[in-house]
C-alpha cells in the first residue's frame, strides 16, 4: 500500500480548483464548474470514506504516513492519521460537499471563484487535521484564513468588511505567538516532528510557556470566552456556505489542535493550567448561553451557542479523563453536524424572507410543514436531547468532568437547561406562533435541494445518537495511549523525584 | 599582476555605459535603443557573473575588491532585479515622456557603483561605489523634471543622502584613525581594543547604512523619493539599493565589527524593531500606493536586519533569504501598478484599485497573492521569508525582538488587507487597459509563480544561500 492517499485527499480539491480555474467560462457555464466542484468533493468523501474503512482501529500508532523531505535538514512534510484526526477529516470531506450544493440558493455572483475558495479551504482544512509535523500544520492552519477572508468579505452580508477584518486580524494575532513557540520547540528539542515529540517529550520548565502561546491560538480559533466576539460578526456577515464551514470545521481545528498538541505535547502544562481552561470554559457556558437567550438575530443566536457548546468540548478535553477526551471529539463531530445544519436552515428562511431577524417570522408550521421537521432534529440535537448525536457528547463530557471535579460538572449541567432554554424558545418563535405576516405567508416549503442537504444532515445526527460505536471505536484506543503516555510521563518523573 | 578576469563583469559594464553614451549622443533618437542595448548588456554581464567560478574566494588590488560567493550570489541578485525593472518599466518611461538616452545609462552607472560596494573590502573602495550609485539616484529621483514631486523628491534625496554620507565619511576616517588601515581585514585585526573614537566610528558608518536602506529614524526620505519619483525610478529604489547596502550591512558587521558585536548588536535590534513597528503603523494612513510601499519596506528592512542583529552566519544567510523573496514580492507588486494605465495615464492612488477584481480578475488575483505574502501568510513565499528570520533570531534567545516582529506583522497585515478589500469588496470603477507589453507581462507571471509555488519547494534558495560563507 503505497499509494499516497493523504496527499491525495489533500492536493485533490486544489487540483480541482486550478481546473475551475482553468476553464474559461462564460455565465452558463458556471453550471458545469458547479458540477464539477461537486464531483471533487464527492469524490474527495469516498476516499476518506475509504480511508476509515481501511484504517485499523486496533493500533495506537498514526497511519498511512507519509514523509518527504521539504525545507532541507529542518522541516519534513509529514501527514497520517489517528483514530482522533480521520474522523475530523471525514467530517470535512462530508460538510463540503453540502456547502457546494447550497451554493445555488446563496450565492448570487461570481459562483466560479467562490467554489475555487471552498476547494482551497477543504485543501487546508484537511492539511490541518493530517499534519503530523508543527510548520506543516501551522502552514495549514494559518492558510485557511486567506480563503475564509476572501468568503466573507466578498460574498457576506452589509458589514461584512469589519467581520472578515475582525476574523483575519484576530485569528492571526492569536496564532503568531504559536510560530514563536513552534520554532522553540525545534530549537530546545531539535525537531518539529510531533510523533518523534510525543517521543522524546518537552522539559517541564518550557512547558508553560509554549503552552500558553498555543493556547493563545487555540483560545481565539474555538473561540473560547474573552476573545470569542470574532465569531457572532463573522458567522452573522458569512454567507450560509462559509457559516456552515466556519462552524462545523474551522472552530474545530482548536479543539482538534487542544487534544493533539496542547495535552500530548505539554502534559504537565496542560494539568498546571486546568482551573484556567476549566473558569474560562464555564463562563463560556453560562455567560454565552445567556446571550444567546437575548439575541434577535437568529444567526447570532446559534453563534453564540457555538460558543457555548466548544465551552463543553474545552472542558471535556481539560478533564483529561478517557470519558472527558472521548466526549469532547464526539461533541465536535456532533456541533460539526448540528450547527452545519442549523445555518443551513438559516440560510432556507433567509433566501426566502431576506431577513435573520427572529420576530419577523413565526408560525411557520403551518406553510413550511417539511422545514418544521428538520429544524426540529436539529434544535433537539443541539439541546442534546438523548437520541440524538449532541446527548452522546455532553453526557461523556459531564462524567469526565463530575469524576474530577463535581462543583464544574454542576455549572456545566446548568448550561446544558439554558441550552435546552434558547434553542427551544428560537423553535418556538420561528416554527410555531400566529401567521401574521403577509410576505411570510408566500413562503414555500423546501425545494428538492434543501430537502437533500438537510436529510443527509439529519441521518448522521439520529444515526449517532443510538448508535455511538463506530465513532467511540475508532476514537478509543487513540485517546487512551495518549492519557496512557501521558500519565506514565507523571508517574517517571514522581519516581525520580526530587 | 592582478588576475583581471575577475572583474570582467565590471570592466564590461563601465565600458558599456562609455560606448553608449557616445553612441547616444552621437545617434538621434536613440533613446529606445540605448534603453534596450541597456537590457542586452545587463544580460550579458549578468551571463558573465554566473560564469565567474562560483567557489572562488579571492581579492585584488592589494585585498581591497573581494570576490567571493557573497559578492558572487548578490551581484547575480541585483543584476537580474536591474534586467527585470528595465522589462517591466519600458513602456512607463515612453508613456511618462522620460525616455531620454541618459536614462538607461544612468541606471547602468548606479548598477556598477553597487557592485563596487558589494564587492568592496577596504574604506574607500566602498564609498567610491556608494557615491557613484548615489550620483546617479540623485539625478534619477528628479528624473521627470516638469513634475513638482519629482524634483523635490530628487533635491530632498539629494540633501539627506549627502548629509548621510557625510556622517559616514566622518566614522570612516574615525576607523582609519584608530586603526592606522583603511582595509577591512586589517581592521579586524587592528582594533582589538574598544576605544571611545572607535565606537563613534562604528555608529556613524551604522548611521550611515541605516540611512542608505531606510531604516527607523533615518528613513525620512523614503516616502517622499518613493512617492515623487517615477514609477520606474521608484522600483528600483525599491529593489536595487536594498540589496547593495544590506551586502554592506553584512561586509561591515563581520568582517571589521565582527570582535565588536557588543557594541553594534543593541544599535541594529533597535533598528530593527523601529523600523518594524515604525513601518507598520505609518503605513495604516496611506493614500497613495508608492507611499504605502515605502513604508512597507521600511518595515521589511526591519526584518532583514532583525536577521544580522543575531551575530551568527545562520541570520546572515536568513536575512539573504528574506532579501531574494523581498525582492521578488515588490517586482510583482510593482508590475501591478505598471498595469494601472488608462489613456495614457498612471494611476497610483489606492482608491483607484477599487473594484479592480471584477474587470481585472487575473490582475487582482496577482495582487492578491503578492500582498497576502507581504503580509507573511502562508503558504506564500512572504511567510517563509519570515520564518526563516524568526529561526535565525529565536536560536538566539531573543525572544523579545521574535515577538515584537511577529506582532508588527499582525499590523502591517491590516493595511494589506486593506488593499485586498478595496481590490475584492468595494465596488468597481472604469475599466484599465489590458494591453501591456510581454517584458511588463512575463515579469509580473514569473515573480507572482515564484510566490506562489515557493512552498513546493523551499530548499532550492536555502541550499544555494548556505554555501555562502561570510568570513
Amino acid at each position: 500500500m503505497n499509494f499516497p492517499i493523504l496527499s491525495s485527499l489533500i492536493l485533490l480539491p486544489t487540483i480541482g480548483a486550478l481546473f475551475i480555474f482553468f476553464v474559461r467560462s462564460s455565465n452558463s457555464q458556471y453550471q458545469s464548474s458547479k458540477y464539477v466542484a461537486l464531483f471533487i468533493t464527492l469524490a474527495n468523501f469516498f476516499l476518506s470514506l475509504y480511508l476509515w474503512i481501511v484504517f485499523d482501529k486496533s493500533i495506537v500508532d498514526f497511519q498511512f504516513v507519509e514523509e518527504r523531505e521539504w525545507i532541507s535538514g529542518f522541516v519534513n512534510y509529514k501527514v497520517g492519521v489517528d483514530g482522533i484526526s480521520i474522523l475530523f477529516i471525514l467530517l470535512t470531506t462530508f460538510i463540503t460537499p453540502i456547502c457546494v450544493i447550497t451554493v445555488n440558493a446563496t450565492i448570487k455572483n461570481r459562483l466560479k471563484d467562490f467554489l475555487i475558495a471552498i476547494l482551497i479551504l477543504e485543501t487546508f482544512m484537511i492539511g490541518v487535521f493530517c499534519s503530523l509535523d508543527l510548520v506543516v500544520f501551522y502552514l495549514f492552519f494559518e492558510a485557511g484564513l486567506i480563503p475564509m477572508f476572501l468568503i466573507i468579505g466578498i460574498w457576506g452580508g452589509e458589514r461584512r468588511v469589519y467581520s472578515a477584518f475582525k476574523f483575519f486580524l484576530y485569528t492571526l494575532l492569536g496564532s503568531v505567538l504559536m510560530l514563536v513557540a513552534i520554532i522553540s520547540i525545534y530549537w530546545i528539542t531539535g525537531t518539529t516532528d510531533v510523533i518523534k515529540l510525543y517521543e522524546l517529550g518537552i522539559d517541564s520548565k518550557y512547558q508553560n510557556l509554549l503552552w500558553l502561546a498555543f493556547f493563545s491560538s487555540f483560545a481565539v480559533k474555538t473561540p473560547m470566552w474573552p476573545v470569542h466576539t470574532w465569531l457572532p460578526d463573522a458567522h452573522v456577515e458569512a454567507p450560509t456556505a462559509g457559516s456552515v464551514l466556519l462552524a462545523a470545521i474551522l472552530l474545530k481545528m482548536a479543539g482538534y489542535g487542544f487534544i493533539r498538541f496542547s495535552l500530548g505535547l505539554f502534559p504537565d502544562a496542560s494539568l498546571y493550567f486546568v482551573p484556567l481552561v476549566y473558569t474560562l470554559s464555564l463562563i463560556a457556558i453560562i455567560y454565552t448561553s445567556l446571550v444567546a437567550l437575548m439575541q434577535e438575530d437568529m444567526k447570532k443566536l446559534i453563534a453564540y451557542s457555538s460558543v457555548a457548546h466548544m465551552g463543553f468540548v474545552t472542558l471535556g478535553i481539560f478533564t483529561m479523563t478517557q470519558q472527558g477526551i472521548e466526549g469532547s471529539i464526539f461533541q465536535m463531530i456532533s456541533h460539526g453536524l448540528v450547527s452545519a445544519a442549523l445555518f443551513l436552515c438559516v440560510g432556507v428562511v433567509y433566501d426566502r424572507l431576506h431577513t435573520r431577524l427572529i420576530n419577523r417570522y413565526g408560525g411557520l408550521v403551518s406553510i413550511m410543514p417539511k422545514y418544521a421537521i428538520v429544524f426540529m432534529v436539529f434544535t433537539l440535537g443541539a439541546l442534546g436531547l438523548p437520541g440524538t448525536s449532541g446527548f452522546i457528547g455532553e453526557f461523556l463530557v459531564l462524567m469526565g468532568a463530575f469524576k474530577k471535579n463535581i462543583l464544574v460538572a454542576t455549572i456545566a449541567s446548568l448550561g446544558v437547561i439554558l441550552g435546552a432554554a434558547y434553542m427551544l424558545w428560537l423553535y418556538k418563535r420561528i416554527i410555531f406562533g400566529k401567521l401574521i405576516n403577509e410576505d411570510v405567508k408566500k413562503m414555500v416549503d423546501l425545494k428538492r435541494f434543501e430537502i437533500v442537504t438537510l436529510w443527509l444532515l439529519v441521518l448522521p445526527i439520529i444515526f449517532f445518537g443510538f448508535y455511538p460505536e463506530p465513532l467511540i471505536n475508532s476514537i478509543e484506543v487513540s485517546v487512551a495511549n495518549m492519557i496512557d503516555m501521558n500519565d506514565l510521563d507523571k508517574i517517571n518523573k514522581l519516581a525520580l523525584g526530587d | 599582476m592582478e588576475n583581471l578576469q575577475l572583474i570582467i563583469p565590471e570592466l564590461f559594464i563601465s565600458i558599456m555605459i562609455m560606448f553608449l553614451l557616445i553612441f547616444g549622443v552621437f545617434k538621434k533618437n536613440s533613446s529606445q535603443l540605448v534603453y534596450n542595448l541597456t537590457t542586452v548588456s545587463l544580460v550579458a554581464a549578468l551571463a558573465l557573473i554566473i560564469n565567474l567560478d562560483a567557489q572562488i574566494q579571492s581579492s585584488l588590488f592589494n585585498n581591497s575588491y573581494n570576490i567571493d560567493s557573497l559578492a558572487r550570489f548578490m551581484k547575480i541578485l541585483l543584476i537580474l532585479s536591474g534586467i527585470f525593472v528595465m522589462l517591466s518599466s519600458s513602456k512607463y518611461i515612453q508613456i511618462s515622456k522620460i525616455s531620454k538616452i541618459e536614462y538607461p545609462i544612468l541606471i547602468l552607472c548606479s548598477i556598477l557603483g553597487m557592485m563596487v560596494m558589494i564587492s568592496s573590502n577596504d574604506l574607500i573602495v566602498f564609498y567610491m561605489g556608494l557615491e557613484l550609485q548615489s550620483l546617479a539616484l540623485y539625478v534619477l529621483a528628479s528624473f521627470n523634471r516638469d513634475n513638482l514631486l519629482s524634483t523635490e523628491s530628487g533635491l530632498k534625496y539629494f540633501v539627506l543622502s549627502a548629509l548621510s554620507s557625510g556622517l559616514l565619511l566622518y566614522g570612516c576616517s574615525l576607523i582609519y584613525g584608530f586603526s592606522e588601515t583603511t582595509n577591512f581585514n586589517q581592521i579586524m585585526v587592528n582594533t582589538k581594543e574598544i576605544e571611545y573614537g572607535l565606537t563613534f566610528g562604528i555608529v556613524f558608518i551604522l548611521v550611515g547604512l541605516a540611512f542608505k536602506i531606510s531604516a527607523v529614524p533615518f528613513h525620512m526620505w523614503a516616502p517622499d523619493v518613493y512617492q515623487g519619483s517615477p514609477t520606474s525610478v521608484t522600483v528600483f529604489f525599491a529593489l536595487l539599493p536594498k540589496i547593495a547596502a544590506l551586502t554592506v550591512f553584512i561586509r561591515f558587521l563581520y568582517i571589521p565589527f565582527y570582535e565588536l558585536g557588543d557594541q553594534w548588536q543593541m544599535i541594529i535590534i533597535f533598528l530593527s524593531i523601529a523600523s518594524m513597528v515604525f513601518g507598520a503603523v505609518a503605513a495604516i494612513g496611506q493614500k497613495n500606493l508608492k507611499r504605502l510601499i515605502a513604508y512597507s519596506s521600511i518595515s521589511h528592512m526591519g526584518y532583514a536586519l532583525a536577521g544580522l542583529s543575531t551575530g551568527t552566519t545562520q541570520g546572515v544567510q536568513n536575512s539573504i533569504i528574506y532579501i531574494t523573496i523581498y525582492l521578488v514580492m515588490n517586482l510583482a507588486f510593482f508590475s501591478c501598478l505598471f498595469m494601472l494605465k488608462r489613456n495614457d495615464e498612471y494611476y497610483e492612488n489606492i482608491d483607484d484599485l477599487s473594484g479592480l477584481s471584477k474587470n481585472h480578475p487575473l490582475l487582482s488575483l496577482s495582487l492578491l497573492v503578492v500582498l497576502f505574502s507581504l503580509a507573511g501568510i502562508p503558504p506564500l513565499a512572504g511567510f517563509f521569508a519570515k520564518f526563516y528570520i524568526f529561526v535565525a533570531v529565536i536560536n538566539e534567545k531573543m525572544y523579545f525582538l521574535a515577538i515584537v516582529g511577529l506582532l508588527a506583522t499582525v499590523i502591517a497585515a491590516f493595511y494589506y488587507l486593506r488593499i485586498i478589500k478595496i481590490i475584492y469588496f468595494d465596488p468597481e470603477k472604469e475599466k484599465f487597459e489590458s494591453k501591456h507589453n510581454l517584458g511588463l507581462k512575463f515579469t509580473l507571471v514569473a515573480s507572482t509563480f515564484f510566490i506562489l509555488a515557493y512552498f513546493i519547494y523551499p530548499s532550492g534558495i536555502v541550499d544555494i544561500i548556505s554555501q555562502i560563507n561570510i568570513n
